[in-house]
């Protein structure tokens, strides 16, 4: 097992530096510059300072030698200035943004295991009953619903209709003077429709897969063995059905963490929640190459960690997958 | 059976039976409506659009849904409907071109890594590999931010970010299907590479590729609507489902259907190609029901 995990952070390794090579790329080999977006609007900029500039950012250098210094600091975990005027390094603005973000993001995680997989595999166990028919439209309504317009839509009903939940931001204005436990239900009250929000998209997509996945395992042979052997209906379908169907579900969680990363974009920006997502919008905006280089590394990196731990649980019950 | 009847029941071509399992299916036929009305919507905006798209109206702004305007107007006096009706332009177009431009990269990449195997395999598999491990919407915002929007870089971008799937799904059927009996046949007789792939392999592989696409169609007009809705897709005053919700965030307060009609409209298209697409591969494959 040990061994297991070894080669496969191995193989993290090029997997990590092709991101970062693409991911360089992109961002410097596009037209325009961070210097022209901070100097354009001053009108006493000589072409000089600009030049300054662009040597204090270290833009003058070939692209390659750019690279290679991104990664020499990186090694030291370092990843740089911002090129915004406060010149922070990157690596604390990401930490002050990343934990909100983790912890939207994980309680999504929780409610797509927790509402999903029951629905999904009940549904493939009464095959074509009311419950499995009304689910089944419900997940492909979802599938359809863009998740910025529900976002809209819940904000129009619940924030602004019926007046219950806040509409943006993380706490009330008056939250410090809130005895504790009101703070703890102000902030579930401005947690709740980011949370419900983020985890929509994979709540269809995840109850529809362990459907099929059930339904498929249900067919196969040794199911109907133990049918055969004389195990009761609830044995047959609870022990010996579900642990095989849940895991390829392992997986798919683990692929999903880079859409959840991607969607707190939106989310972020609609509900004004001040994490991973809306700094990227912001670092965007102004062209801050090296914070836009940071949270891309730092996106990566949970995928991979995301996609390493559920091959690991993977080839923890699976002893077939350890072999390969 | 008399002789004349087992002559003259010649055995049906994929082609029809396709058809008929086609005809048969809810799902296919509703979608099939959904699409084709979206395109004679497209296609006759400037006919059927009851107002003039652009014209501002500074009488009128904001006012709710009436006899006069089905869905009210916007912040500058526009009505909603026409601009919905010309929105419909940009989520067709978005969503062809796009999964075209993937599933141009991702049927030679998916063939040469599932037919040659060894190193091709490796090396593009890899590659694959890195790009599933962006998260591709912030790798779009940034590339779409810096260079400009318009919406033939939209394309192009969503397009460069998802031929993953494609390129998997066809190596899959490349690598089962080179090794049954009437591939081999053909490799034995002699036939070159590219006549193997191009003319035998290929076309036995494409079914699951046009399910793949039509549900890409569906995920291109989801990417391209999220995009103009944060500000860097479509820009206005050219109407884009995606940047008419903009305003309507900014107006959430006061003018719901703002929010509501364009989000409709993108529900409605999305929900239209996804049935599309789950039909085909219904009629293709029934046991995947």
């Amino acid at each position: 097992m040990v061994k297991y995990i070894l080669r496969r952070l191995l193989t993290m390794i090029p997997l990590f530096l092709g991101i970062t090579i693409v991911s360089f790329l992109v961002i410097h080999l596009a037209p325009g510059s961070p210097v022209t977006i901070q100097t354009d609007l001053n009108p006493k900029m000589t072409a000089e300072a600009r030049e300054r500039l662009r040597k204090f950012y270290g833009l003058d250098k070939p692209l390659h030698i750019q690279y290679y210094n991104w990664v020499k600091h990186l090694v030291t975990l370092d990843l740089g200035r911002s090129f915004s005027s406060d010149g922070r390094p990157v690596l604390d603005k990401i930490k002050e943004r990343l934990s909100i973000t983790i912890f939207i993001n994980i309680l999504s995680l929780l409610l797509i295991v927790l509402v999903a997989i029951p629905l999904g595999i009940f549904s493939a166990v009464y095959q074509n009953s009311l419950f499995d028919r009304s689910t089944t439209v419900f997940v492909f309504l979802g599938f359809a619903i863009p998740t910025f317009w529900l976002a809209l839509l819940l904000m129009i009903l619940f924030g602004i209709h019926l007046g219950w939940l806040p509409i943006s931001g993380l706490k009330s204005i008056n939250y410090e003077y809130l005895s504790p436990l009101n703070q703890l239900k102000d902030r579930a009250a401005h947690l709740l429709m980011p949370v419900l929000i983020s985890a929509f998209g994979g709540l269809a997509g995840l109850s529809r897969y362990s459907r099929s996945n059930m339904l498929e395992i249900i067919r196969q042979d040794y199911i109907t063995t133990a049918r055969a052997k004389g195990l009761s209906e609830s044995k047959v379908i609870y022990k010996h059905a579900l642990r095989n169907a849940l895991l390829p579900v392992v997986t798919i969680l683990g692929l999903s963490v880079p859409g959840l990363i991607g969607g707190s974009v939106i989310f972020e920006t609609i509900y004004a929640i001040p994490g991973m997502g809306q700094l990227f919008y912001s670092a965007v905006m102004m062209r801050d190459y090296p914070l836009i280089m940071g949270e891309l590394v730092i996106g990566a990196l949970l995928t991979m960690l995301g996609n390493l731990l559920a091959d690991i649980s993977y080839a923890l019950v699976d002893p077939r997958i350890r072999m390969r | 059976m008399k002789l004349e009847t087992l002559i003259n029941n010649t055995p049906e071509s994929p082609g029809r039976i396709f058809w008929k399992g086609f005809k048969k299916n809810k799902l296919a036929v509703c979608g099939t409506i959904i699409i084709t009305a979206l395109f004679i919507i497209a296609i006759f905006a400037p006919v059927i659009a009851p107002y003039d798209r652009d014209a501002i109206n500074t009488k009128e702004i904001l006012t709710p849904p009436s006899k006069i305007h089905l869905m009210g107007t916007d912040e500058l006096g526009r009505d909603v409907l026409t601009r919905i009706i010309w929105g419909s332009r940009v989520s067709l177009l978005v969503g062809f071109v796009a999964v075209g431009i993937a599933t141009i990269i991702g049927i030679p990449l998916g063939a040469l890594a599932g037919y040659y195997g060894r190193s091709a395999d490796g090396l593009i598999m890899r590659f694959v590999d890195v790009m599933l491990c962006f998260p591709t919407f912030f790798l779009i915002l940034a590339v779409i931010a810096f260079w400009e929007p318009s919406i033939w870089k939209i394309m192009l971008v969503i397009g460069l970010t998802s031929w993953m799937g494609v390129a998997r799904l066809v190596r899959a059927e490349f690598l089962s299907l080179k090794e049954r009996d009437f591939i081999q046949a053909a490799r034995a007789l002699g036939g070159k590479d590219v006549r193997t792939i191009f003319r035998h392999i290929l076309p036995n592989s494409l079914a699951p590729v046009l399910v793949n696409a039509t549900l890409g169609i569906a995920g291109a007009i989801l990417i391209e609507s999220a995009l103009s809705f944060l500000g860097i897709g479509i820009q206005p005053p050219d109407p884009s489902w995606g940047n008419m919700l903009t305003a309507g965030k900014d107006n959430i307060e006061i003018a719901w259907w703002l929010s509501f009609f364009p989000g409709f409209a993108i529900f409605i298209t999305v929900m239209g190609y996804n049935m599309l697409g789950e039909g085909i591969r219904d009629a293709i494959d029934p046991r995947l029901r």
